[in-house]
């Protein structure tokens, strides 16, 4: 079983619920942190990572004395990353996406495979939880390919999968959600987070995958984000209230049931239901 | 004109409603939201439409199956793993990157590819000025280039209303997006709260800021949540020489505004974060009067 918490939003929750599935979980599980932006789940789990190491896209570089500057690999690039100059190609690896073109097109084998780092990958355990993570390199643009290396690497686990997935609908968030099981949006009774609720769930339905909602800080709010999902037929698994204890246990990087250790009775059960 | 750039690394610390916020106080300014793929900033201000337009951007492969023989040409040197072979070629759209390679060494030539329509971008009014926004399409990349799209209307408008600030709500994180935002700014606010989370994303997000040299203050949101991470915050900032323009506390009046769908400063003037928004506005206007 793979499950993705995802939001739309940002800050409604979604480590803090990631985390306690994996805290609840029965038997084998793993916590894959796909944030790679901003990675949040090893503050709370605290996980000792023995093994590390970095990930890179195939760029292309350009061997100037057998380069011709015939142009070829210059049209097929799409992404504007190789241009020619005077007699010789140039090659701007930071705008690369890896797509192998140029180097089917070279006539003159002039370009060789070099790397561009995105981030770190490491990983290693939290107790018994299995736990990884990517960590973007700051200034690095493409987070997607790093959260996809993530996650296909707890996919090869066994047991229960649980994706903390980036906020946002766009390309990240399709990244660390595609091929999950199912995905838990994590929302808030407020206007941002049923607007961005709606945008993710126009990203579930497009993706024909099955998700449900958590509505977090529930009692704050205007109550119009529950009222949505029930017309739209969409399952609200849980409402947590807004609860000061808990909000000064994330602050420190305290899990949920330190704080509230009767909510883990309901995580277990949450985790049934949807294995279900 | 002054640009004004809002982000924060951890999402939902604050930066939409300090925005807004913002919005009432600054003179002659004109908006623009980069969060383009969950914007909310619209929710708060209100904006009445005045243009709408397409953003396209990329292309798309395109199977024509009628002329594909499944030879798996495509298949094979696709490195997004966008087409999968069952009696023809089949494009999985979320994949294709639209690159291209299929089209080009596809030999029955049953590939092209369309341009992608991804979203829409808009001119608005609002009470506090022109606004430019925008909307993602569902699941669409390419959002640094609709950020960009954004920011060069948004500054065109800027120079056409001779305003004096330009005034921009950015997007969580410090991918592409964060990146695109960031170009041009004269002044970043790094909106965070007090905790573990908030601490490690600003060091990240100050960082990337860094990488590009450009201006930056901080303001803590929620400070009395825990007021020993604030002082860590503050510390970290001092040492980095990060000033701290302002520190916003818990306040429900925030959340009152959101669902009221109105900027703070409008719902609550004399609420206890209305005051230290005010606070955070003379620090920012000193700042840029001294830079």
């Amino acid at each position: 079983m793979k499950i993705a918490i995802a939001s739309g939003k940002g800050g409604t929750g979604k480590t803090t619920i990631a985390v306690s599935l994996a805290l609840a979980a029965d038997g084998p599980v793993h916590y894959a942190d796909c944030d790679v932006e901003e990675p949040n789940g090893h503050i709370l789990l605290r996980p000792v990572l023995d093994q590390r190491r970095e990930f890179a896209l195939t760029v292309p570089e350009v061997v100037e004395a057998q380069c011709s500057g015939c142009g070829e690999c210059r049209d097929i690039c799409r992404f504007n990353a190789i241009t020619v100059f005077g007699s010789t190609a140039m090659a701007f690896t930071e705008l690369c996406h890896s797509c192998g073109g140029c180097f089917l097109v070279c006539p003159e084998n002039a370009l060789t495979r070099g790397t561009r780092v995105l981030g770190l990958l490491e990983s290693g355990r939290a107790g018994t939880i299995g736990f990884s993570q990517g960590t973007l390199r700051v200034g690095e643009a493409m987070a997607a390919p790093l959260i996809s290396a993530v996650k296909e690497e707890a996919f090869l686990t066994d047991g229960l999968v649980i994706l903390d997935a980036p906020p946002g609908t766009s390309c990240p968030l399709l990244a660390a959600i595609t091929g999950a099981d199912y995905t838990l949006l994590v929302s808030e009774e407020t206007p941002f987070g049923l607007h961005d609720l709606r945008l993710a769930v126009g990203v579930l339905r497009k993706l024909e995958q099955p998700f449900g909602v958590i509505l977090n800080r529930a009692d704050l709010g205007d109550g119009k984000t529950g009222k949505w999902c029930r017309e739209e037929n969409i399952p609200v698994h849980l409402e947590i209230p807004f609860d000061r204890k808990i909000a000064e246990g994330y602050a420190a990087g305290i899990p949920l049931f330190d704080c509230r250790p009767e909510l883990l009775p309901i995580f277990s059960s949450l985790l049934k239901e949807i294995s279900r | 004109m002054k640009e004004l750039l809002i982000v924060s690394g951890k999402g939902g610390t604050g930066k939409t409603s300090i925005t807004a916020a913002l919005a009432m106080l600054l003179p002659q300014t004109v908006l623009a939201d980069c969060d383009v793929d969950a914007a909310d900033l619209h929710l708060l201000l209100s904006p009445r439409i005045r243009e709408e337009h397409e953003f396209r951007s990329g292309v798309l492969a395109v199977i024509n199956p009628a002329l594909c023989n499944a030879c798996g040409t495509c298949a094979e040197l696709c490195q997004f793993r966008a087409i999968r072979i069952n009696t023809t070629a089949e494009l999985i759209p979320f994949s294709c990157e639209g690159c291209g390679v299929c089209a080009r060494f596809c030999p029955e030539g049953a590939i092209r590819l369309q341009e992608k329509h991804c979203g829409e971008w808009f001119l608005s009014d609002t009470e506090y000025g022109p606004m430019i926004h925008a909307r993602l399409g569902i699941g669409e990349e390419n959002s640094g280039k609709l950020v960009s799209l954004v920011k060069k209307r948004a500054r065109e408008e800027a120079e056409k209303a001779n305003a004096a600030w330009l005034l921009v709500d950015g997007p969580p994180g410090i991918g592409c997006p964060v990146i695109a935002s960031l170009s041009g700014a004269d002044l970043v606010l790094l909106v965070t709260e007090p905790s573990l989370s908030g601490l490690h994303d600003l060091k990240r997000v100050a960082e990337l800021v860094r990488h590009f040299k450009l201006p930056m203050g901080a303001c803590i949101n929620k400070w009395d949540l825990h007021p020993g991470y604030s002082a860590d915050i503050c510390q970290v900032c001092r040492e980095q020489a990060i000033p701290v323009l302002g520190t916003i506390p818990f306040d429900t009046a925030m959340v009152d505004a959101v669902v009221k769908g109105v900027p703070l400063l409008q719902q609550a003037p004399d609420s206890a974060a209305a005051k230290a928004v005010r606070g955070l506005y003379e620090k920012i206007i000193q700042l840029s009067l001294s830079a």
